[in-house]
C-alpha cells in the first residue's frame, strides 16, 4: 500500500509546475519518435509471426469437415484484433520501452542528473516523465494498429503458403462477422496498457538509488510489474467493457 | 550572502547533521571540509533545496529559503548554479546544449543571445573547441569545466561545488580549483565548495568549517587551519604522510630557529 501511494503521489508531480506547452510538445515528440520507431521493427516481427502461428495452429485443430475453411480466418481475425495484437504487443513492449524507459531515468538519477535538474528550479517528474507517458499514450495505439494488420497478414501468408486454406477462403473469413467496436475496444486497451507500462516503468527508474546494479534491477522490477499490471488491466477490460 | 541556523537532519534514526550554523559570504571561497560520512554533501543538498532539513533555516540574502513558498524557493533556485561530483552533464545533449539548456529552459534570452552566451560560458572555461562533443567523448576534467561552464551560463548569484577536483590529477584539480576561484571574484559569487582535498582548502579556502559526525567542530580562514587545537581536525589534516612530514620539517625549522635566537641572546 506504501509503495501505491509513492506511486500515486509520483503521479501527481507530473502536473504540477508543469513546463511550457511548447517543451512539452517538443519533448513528447522526440519521445514518440523513440518509442515509436525504435519499437517498429521487434512489433513487425512479433506480430506477423504470432499470426502465422495463429492460422497454422487453428488449421491443425480445426479438422471437422462440417466446418468450413473460412473459419480459419474468422478466428485469426477476432484473436488478433481481440487479444494478441494490443496484449501481447504490450508485453513485447513492456520488455523493449519499459526497460528503457526505467534504464534512462534510472541511470540519469545515480548519475545526478536528475539532481541537475532540480536545483535548476525544473519540475524533474514533469519534465522527464510526462512526456513519455504522452508519448506511449499516442505511439501504443498506432503500434497496435500496425501490428493488428500484420499479424493478419501473416495468417494470410502462412495460409496460403502452407495450403491449409486458399487467400479467397481466408479473406471470406476475415469478412465475416465484423464488429468494428471490437478495433475500439484493442484501442481502448492499447492506451490503457501504454499508461501503465510508462507510468510504472518511469517509477521504478525515477525512484532508483545506488550503482549499475540497481539500475539493472529497476529495469527487471519495471518489466515484471508492468507485465502483471497489463494482465490484469486486459482482464478488467474485457471484464468492463465487453 | 547564504545564511545557515540550527540545521539538523536524520535519516533512518542515525543523525546526519546536528545544529549546523554558519555564514557564507559573497566573493569567497567557502569550504565545508571533512572526511567521508560525516554529513559535508547532505549539508550542501540541504543548502541548495535537493534535501529537506528536519529543522533549521536556511536564508538566501535574507529571503526564508528551505520552508518558504513554492514559488519563492523557484526564483532562489534559478540563481543557483551547481557542479555536481560526476559532472552529472546529460547525456543525450552535446557540450553546447548542456550549456545553453538552462537558458533555454530559465531565460526568455533569443536563439542568438543564447549562443552568443554558451559561446562566452565555453571560451571562460578553456572548451570553446569543444562545443559539439557529447560528454561520453570528455574527459574528467573538461566534464568539470562544462559543469562550472552550465553553473555559470544562467548568470548565477551562487556557487555549489561537489568535491570539484575528486577523480582529478594534482594539476587539473589545480586548475579547477583555481577556475573557480577566479569565476567566484570576477561575479562575486557565493561560492561553498565540498572537499576533503587538503590541498584546495589551504590553497584557496576563504572561509572552513570543519565538520565531524554531523557536527562543526571549526571554522576560520585556511591560514590559521595549521595551528589548530581541535583534536579531530588535527587528526584529519595529518592523517596522509605527506602533512606528517610537512610538519616535522615545520618543528625541526622552528626548533633551530628558536635554538638560534637562544645563542644570540646568550652572545
Amino acid at each position: 500500500m506504501k509503495t501505491f501511494g509513492a506511486f500515486l503521489l509520483f503521479l501527481s508531480n507530473l502536473v504540477k509546475r508543469g513546463e511550457s506547452p511548447r517543451i512539452l510538445f517538443n519533448r513528447t515528440i522526440d519521445e514518440a519518435i523513440i518509442i515509436g520507431i525504435d519499437s517498429i521493427f521487434i512489433v513487425a516481427v512479433v506480430s506477423t509471426f504470432i499470426g502465422a502461428v495463429t492460422c497454422v495452429q487453428i488449421s491443425y485443430n480445426l479438422t471437422n469437415a462440417l466446418i468450413p475453411r473460412s473459419t480459419i480466418g474468422f478466428m485469426v481475425r477476432e484473436m488478433t484484433i481481440l487479444e494478441l495484437a494490443p496484449t501481447i504487443t504490450s508485453i513485447v513492449l513492456a520488455g523493449k520501452v519499459g526497460s528503457s524507459i526505467a534504464g534512462g531515468l534510472g541511470t540519469m538519477r545515480i548519475t545526478e542528473q536528475v539532481d541537475a535538474l532540480e536545483v535548476m528550479g525544473i519540475n524533474s517528474t514533469s519534465y522527464l516523465v510526462t512526456p513519455k507517458i504522452l508519448a506511449a499514450l499516442l505511439v501504443f495505439p498506432m503500434l497496435v494498429i500496425v501490428s493488428m494488420f500484420l499479424s493478419i497478414l501473416g495468417g494470410y501468408l502462412a495460409g496460403s503458403l502452407s495450403g491449409a486454406l486458399s487467400g479467397q477462403e481466408y479473406i471470406t473469413g476475415l469478412r465475416t462477422d465484423f464488429i468494428p467496436y471490437n478495433i475500439t475496444f484493442a484501442l481502448i486497451k492499447s492506451v490503457v496498457f501504454a499508461f501503465l507500462i510508462s507510468s510504472i516503468s518511469s517509477y521504478q527508474g525515477y525512484f532508483t538509488q545506488g550503482g549499475a546494479l540497481e539500475v539493472g534491477r529497476a529495469s527487471t522490477k519495471a518489466v515484471t510489474n508492468s507485465v502483471i499490471a497489463v494482465l490484469i488491466a486486459d482482464f478488467l477490460c474485457a471484464q468492463i467493457l465487453l | 550572502m547564504i545564511e545557515i541556523h540550527n540545521i539538523h537532519k536524520t535519516f533512518n534514526g542515525v543523525k546526519v547533521l546536528d545544529g549546523i550554523d554558519g555564514v557564507f559570504e559573497s566573493g569567497k571561497m567557502n569550504m565545508l571540509l571533512g572526511a567521508s560520512g560525516t554529513g559535508k554533501s547532505v549539508l550542501l543538498k540541504c543548502i541548495v533545496g535537493l534535501v529537506k532539513p528536519d529543522l533549521g533555516s536556511i536564508t538566501y540574502d535574507g529571503r526564508i529559503f528551505a520552508n518558504n513558498k513554492l514559488d519563492i524557493k523557484q526564483e532562489i533556485r534559478r540563481k543557483i548554479g551547481m557542479l555536481f561530483q560526476g559532472s552529472a552533464l546529460f547525456d543525450s545533449m552535446t557540450v553546447s546544449e548542456n550549456v545553453e539548456f538552462p537558458l533555454r529552459m530559465l531565460t526568455d534570452m533569443s536563439r542568438e543571445e543564447r549562443l552568443a552566451r554558451v559561446e562566452f560560458c565555453l571560451q571562460r572555461v578553456g572548451l570553446e573547441k569543444a562545443g559539439n562533443k557529447m560528454p561520453s567523448e570528455l574527459s574528467g576534467g573538461m566534464k568539470k569545466r562544462v559543469g562550472i561552464a552550465r553553473a555559470i551560463a544562467p548568470h548565477c548569484t551562487y556557487l555549489f561545488c561537489d568535491e570539484p577536483n575528486s577523480g582529478l590529477d594534482p594539476l587539473t584539480a589545480i586548475t579547477i580549483d583555481e577556475l573557480i576561484k577566479e569565476i567566484t571574484l570576477e561575479y562575486d559569487i557565493t561560492t561553498i565548495v565540498v572537499t576533503h582535498d587538503m590541498n584546495s582548502v589551504l590553497e584557496y579556502g576563504d572561509n572552513v568549517m570543519f565538520l565531524y559526525k554531523g557536527k562543526k567542530l571549526w571554522e576560520g580562514h585556511s591560514s590559521t587551519i595549521m595551528d589548530t587545537r581541535v583534536k579531530e581536525l588535527n587528526d584529519f589534516i595529518f592523517s596522509n604522510r605527506l602533512m606528517r612530514d610537512a610538519k616535522k620539517v615545520e618543528q625541526i625549522e622552528e626548533e633551530e630557529r628558536q635554538e638560534e635566537e637562544n645563542e644570540k641572546n646568550n652572545l
